[in-house]
């Protein structure tokens, strides 16, 4: 789709973020809108983690505003802002599955939380869910029991059990193989286009991002430096994009 | 000498840092113990881990101190020919003190530890994140069961406790020193008041939610992976004790 389509459903505006008195994100600004596909490249250290964490409320910013459907995230109450992450869906780097829990009860986690499904209902959204990541027969399997690729589909399944209209991957395919790493990407691709949500993602694999964004954007010392489509994005001039597309050890990143 | 200075006042704002964010901590699960959706599973579970697993360590602790109790009271009473007094030295000593600050502190070293271990792994794998992005309270889901069964089960080891301890202290009086049974029984309950039994209830409910609350707190603010994590136990350990051992004394002085 256009990344200029859509209404904006993610604000990040003007934000600063301290952590342990070091900078972290400095002035960071970046609209996510309606059904797009956006992706924050950037080196290790660069303040990737820390944005998504910002969006869903994890982190609060110390200066700036972020609005999530016109809500500003500073100010809800915890009750509210619960209610209030009910939009989203987040996919962690190693999954971050329950460990004293299944493959089963972790995707059933939310929805025995948050609706009124029946135990029949939830087995039939488990699977569903399982299907959706192609998975089989893993219910009964505990997390430590699958491989980094396994978990991370997991992860996946268990964000969006309860249908959310936002979708966060962080770093979805960070130390997994190049085809594993390929097959997760054209995942997200698949469940984009059938689940109909927005995502944002971040990487640091150019591969994955050109693949799956509508638009891609590189964070650079806690701001964003550039931003466009892939095609664009590639076409870059700016000297600090050209050394992270082709990953070079010389240029103005590592000076 | 500036950085001497330095020192001292950093472990000053650090303990007070520590104190407060403690009482917030406790503030919170208060708060959000009231708040549906009850956990009634995981408050079970909870108690069964706290409660029961327990039951072999709090045997053998209280038991044995109220052998070598007698032991030594009843050594100490001969020579000025009061051993008629064993018992009523032993049952205080058990009710008041003895077996709530021990079952306090060996439940810390099994629960509070193995708490903040969970708790602290949870974080460093972000499993807390992953909660929270769930739309899940961690406090209500991990704190509240926790704390709620340690100020629940907590008083129910220290009465068993109280019993071993006494039957611990007959048993080595009686059968192993050749006193009286019959009197040594008199003896045991003649001072006795309700009161000492409660005494060491309510201390028994303070350290049950000190120690799982510290447990709790220590493991969610971990940091720095597999090393953090080690850290927050043994912190949680050592604060949890020193709290247990302060309030012990003004619980005392309150409840005399």
């Amino acid at each position: 789709m256009n990344p200029n389509d859509g209404e904006v459903i993610i604000s990040v505006q003007h934000v600063d973020k301290f952590l342990g008195g070091k900078p972290v994100l400095r002035d960071l600004s970046i609209d996510v809108r309606q059904g797009e596909s956006l992706v924050i490249v950037g080196g290790s250290g660069q303040g990737k983690s820390v944005t998504l964490k910002h969006m869903i409320g994890l982190m609060q910013p110390d200066e700036g505003h972020v609005y999530v459907l016109g809500e500003d995230m500073c100010c809800l109450e915890a009750r509210e802002l619960n209610r209030f992450r009910q939009h989203f869906g987040m996919a962690f780097q190693e999954g971050a599955l329950f460990d004293s829990m299944n493959v089963f009860e972790n995707i059933a986690f939310p929805l025995r939380r948050h609706t009124e499904m029946t135990e029949e209902q939830i087995r039939t959204r488990v699977r569903e869910c399982l299907e959706q990541v192609h998975l089989h027969g893993v219910e009964t399997k505990r997390p430590s029991e699958l491989s980094g690729g396994m978990r991370r589909r997991v992860g996946f399944a268990r964000a969006f059990s309860l249908r959310p209209e936002i979708l966060l991957f962080d770093e979805p395919t960070t130390g997994l193989d190049p085809v594993i790493s390929d097959v997760i990407a054209d995942l997200i691709l698949e469940m984009d286009s059938t689940l109909n949500s927005t995502t944002v993602s971040i990487t640091h694999d150019m591969k994955v991002a050109f693949k799956i964004a509508d638009r891609v954007a590189m964070l650079y010392n806690g701001h964003i430096v550039e931003q466009g489509t892939p095609y664009e994005f590639q076409q870059s001039s700016n000297p600090i994009v050209r050394q992270f597309i082709e990953g070079r050890a010389e240029g103005p990143l590592t000076e | 000498m500036t950085s001497v200075f330095e020192n001292i006042g950093l472990v000053f704002i650090r303990l007070f840092e520590q104190t407060g964010l403690w009482f917030r901590m406790l503030w919170r699960t208060m708060v959000w113990s009231v708040r549906p959706p009850f956990e009634i599973d995981a408050w079970f579970r909870q108690m069964v881990r706290v409660g029961v697993e327990s039951v072999p360590v709090v045997f053998l602790t209280t038991m044995f101190t109220g052998m070598v109790f007698a032991l030594e009271t009843y050594t100490g009473f001969h020579r000025v020919h009061a051993e008629n007094y064993v018992g009523s030295a032993v049952a205080l000593a058990m009710l008041r003190e003895l077996s709530p600050v021990l079952v306090g502190l060996m439940v810390t070293g099994r629960i509070g530890s193995s708490m903040a271990a969970e708790i602290g792994t949870m974080r460093v794998t972000e499993q807390i994140d992953a909660l929270k992005a769930l739309a899940t309270e961690p406090v209500q889901y991990l704190f509240v069961p926790r704390v709620i069964a340690g100020i629940v089960m907590l008083p129910f080891l220290v009465i068993l406790g109280d019993a071993l301890g006494i039957g611990g202290g007959y048993l080595v009086a009686v059968k192993l020193l050749g006193a009286n049974g019959v009197i040594y029984q008199n003896n045991t309950f003649q001072f006795l008041q309700i009161k000492d039994l409660w005494t060491g209830v309510i201390k028994a409910g303070t350290f049950g939610l000190i120690l799982t609350l510290t447990g709790c707190v220590r493991g969610y603010y971990t940091t720095g992976g597999a090393e953090g994590v080690g850290r927050s136990t043994t912190q949680a350990v050592v604060s949890a004790s020193l709290i247990i051992l302060l309030t012990d004394f003004f619980l005392s002085k309150m409840l005399l």
